[in-house]
């Protein structure tokens, strides 16, 4: 799951992270409200930051600078309602529908830092750069010996000597020069963030850029932005994160599947398909494509395959209007395929599919299933095979 | 000969109180000479669940009834802990079918696992292991079935099988069976982030397998499992090695169902993949359906 930035810098700020001042700001009222209060403190220049799930936001002109009230006010109403579309958020890109209002902090220097699961070490790890800003992933294409790599072991987490590393790659000042005490920073910062990492189980947890700003003794590492990610698997465990989701973010069609417990992704092609088992679903969606087709969506129906969450597919597939056909491929293995037959035929009368429908059964009780599928008198298409399937769908619908 | 599981391992299930827990219990003792004794489940112990025996704790079974191989159905949640604890009363082959266990868990799972083979190799035992999470199981056709697997479509032979995937598993068994050729062993090792066993623990076993001839490796988009698979078996597979890769036209950042099948960036995609396998010498398979004929044809 994701979450918003500012709601990522509330997170740090409650472990114990220093972050800029700011707030949430869902109206341009809202928003000078917010440059108000910081002005109190004695904040001078704002930044407007569109709150988005997806990074690429100042190319988009998602992030202004603002001198006064009047320069929150006219980026505010620019920016609100605005639709980004960044290199993350697709070609329909995403509506703005909330900013945080942050304290200006020029940065003197900008760092990368991130926690990741490690999955081919086994472990949380740690990246860093000390060039921040960057895009990360290209980095490590082209200048890999920028970025260090620090595995944690999960039973000592995060310890000084990792941070005196860290400090070192960082090049922070030492000693008598360190007069912020910078490097003291540093650890409390990575202590604090790997500690959330574990307790709020999160998946990443990315600052980009982290920041040194102000001046001599008051220097501060400070992050300017920051994406959290949470793993799915455990936010039952965590309703404090499950509050935060913000639906709106997501794909409406991917959000109605998931009430219904299905695994569904939306995609370009014309081809809807259905499928259980995630391998499977991937598999045929590649198979679609190697015959010429263009697959619609990613949908795994999981093993039960019931009439009503057949039915709840069918539906969700073709609402989307560029869907001319639909592909269902099912392996019963546990499930009969007499039961999963009889599913398909009900759902697809109650939906009432009017898009060419073939369907490929294999596994449990075959012979019964196709019969059913035969007597159903629905004009559906049978198939011998996935690559028969794959086939007769995309002639079907004269791709 | 087989991997892992045979006719003689002696199996519990954790969480057969459960309903998906009992009715697979009842499926694996169904097949072939499965010897599926009873389960756990922590609170229910000395009473029974369709002629099987429950007791309180893996200690318990392993002490009454010289359990070696549990399988396990606990809540996503609890899995974790039920697994240690299977780990810490000495059994050998823990078997987690549990889907959506949380990743920070897992590594958890993984650092016990491997102090609990330190003290197993002090002991002078051989070393316990963890099949899945998130995986169908593990058969060892007309001999065992530990887990969900539909247990007709295999047939004793020589492919050995192991995958990321479940249904996609089934295929590839399906079509081997259907051939002819039959499986030794398949091995689902799970589609999740964090694995007890991987593609090269499941390809070293098949290595010395003396009744594996051949072995099929499913893989999928997410993590580098499969291009460090290809490097171990360019350097020390002695039989020949057919591979197919799921997620083709998966899009980038997107979780494909399963926890593990995601690719960030630029790493973990289905073509740098496939070009690792063939790199190998391991012939992909260019759609599932023809994972048998390509094997077929390196035969």
């Amino acid at each position: 799951m994701k979450i918003h930035e500012h709601q990522a810098k509330e997170l740090l700020a409650k472990s114990g992270v220093a972050v800029p001042a700011g707030f949430v700001a869902y109206s341009v009222d809202e928003a000078v409200q917010a440059a108000k209060k910081l002005e109190a403190t004695g904040c001078k220049v704002f930044v407007v930051k569109a709150q988005i799930h997806a990074g690429g936001r100042g190319k988009a002109g998602g992030v202004k600078i603002a001198k006064n009230m009047d320069e929150v006010k006219l980026h505010a109403g620019n920016i609100l309602g605005a639709v980004l579309k960044t290199h993350q958020t697709g070609p329909d890109g995403q509506e703005v529908r909330r900013l945080w209002i942050e304290a200006a902090n020029p940065p003197k220097r900008e760092l990368y830092l991130s926690l990741v699961l490690d999955r081919a070490k086994k472990c949380v790890s740690l990246l860093a750069s000390a060039e921040g800003g960057m895009d990360i992933e290209e980095l490590a294409e082209k200048q890999p010996e920028k970025i260090l790599t620090q595995p944690i072991d999960p039973m000592t987490g995060w310890n000084a000597f990792n941070s005196r590393r860290l400090a070192d790659f960082f090049e922070l000042p030492k000693g008598e020069a360190d007069k912020a005490g910078l490097r003291k920073q540093l650890d409390k910062f990575v202590t604090g963030i790997y500690k959330m990492f574990w307790e709020k189980d999160c998946s990443i947890l990315e600052i980009n850029p982290l920041c040194i700003v102000g001046e001599g003794a008051s220097e501060q590492i400070m992050p300017l932005d920051c994406k959290i990610n949470f793993d799915s698997n455990a936010l039952a465990r965590h309703p404090d994160i499950l509050e935060l989701r913000d639906e709106t973010e997501e794909d409406p069609s991917e959000l109605e599947a998931s009430k219904f417990d299905l695994n569904f992704i939306a995609l370009d092609g014309n081809i809807g398909c259905m499928v259980n088992g995630a391998g499977l679903a991937m598999a045929t969606m590649d198979i679609i494509k190697h015959y010429g087709g263009a697959p619609a969506n990613f949908l795994d129906v999981g093993g039960g395959a019931t009439t009503e969450k057949v039915r709840e597919a069918f539906k969700i597939i073709l609402k989307d209007p560029k869907v001319k056909g639909l592909f269902v491929n099912i392996f019963g293995g546990i499930m009969r395929c007499d039961v999963i037959a009889n599913g398909v035929v009900q759902a697809a009368k109650e939906v009432d599919v009017k898009v060419p429908l073939v369907v490929r059964l294999e596994g449990t009780n075959v012979e019964l299933g196709k019969q059913i599928l035969k007597d159903s008198g629905l004009a559906l298409i049978a198939a011998d095979s996935m690559a028969d399937g794959a086939q007769k769908i995309v002639k079907a619908i004269g791709a | 000969m087989s991997v892992l599981v045979n006719k003689d391992s002696i199996i519990i299930t954790q969480g057969i109180t459960g309903k998906t827990g009992l009715f697979h219990s009842q499926q694996c003792r169904e097949y072939a000479s499965t010897k599926l004794v009873g389960g756990v489940t922590p609170g229910r112990g000395g009473t029974q669940v369709d002629g099987f025996h429950v007791w309180d704790s893996c200690y318990e079974a392993v002490k009454k009834e010289g359990a070696n191989v549990s399988m396990v159905f606990v809540p996503p949640f609890f899995a974790a802990d039920a697994i240690m604890e299977a780990l810490d009363a000495g059994i050998e082959l823990v078997v987690a079918i549990t889907e959506g266990i949380p990743v920070l868990d897992m590594l958890k799972v993984k650092e016990f696992l491997l102090k609990k083979n330190d003290e197993r190799a002090e002991m002078g035992l051989k070393a316990a292991r963890l099949i899945g999470p998130n995986c169908p199981g593990i058969i060892t056709p007309e001999e065992a079935k530990i887990g969900i697997m539909p247990g007709y479509i295999h047939k004793k032979g020589s492919v050995g099988i192991v995958s990321r995937s479940g249904t996609l598993t089934y295929e590839a068994v399906h079509q081997t069976t259907t051939l002819g050729y039959g499986q030794s062993t398949c091995i689902g090792i799970g589609g999740d982030p964090i694995n007890g066993t991987d593609f090269i623990d499941s390809l070293k076993l098949f290595n010395d397998d003396a009744a594996t001839e051949s072995v099929v490796m499913i893989g999928e988009i997410g993590g580098s499992a499969e291009e460090e698979a290809a490097a171990w078996v360019k350097a020390n597979m002695k039989k020949p090695v057919v591979g197919f890769i799921a997620g083709q036209t998966a899009p980038p950042g997107r979780r494909m169902g399963h926890a593990g099948a995601i690719i960030s960036g630029s790493s973990g995609t289905a073509e740098s993949k496939m070009k690792a396998l063939e790199a190998a010498g391991i012939k992909v398979s260019p759609t599932p359906a023809e994972i048998g004929v390509t094997l077929k044809s390196v035969l």
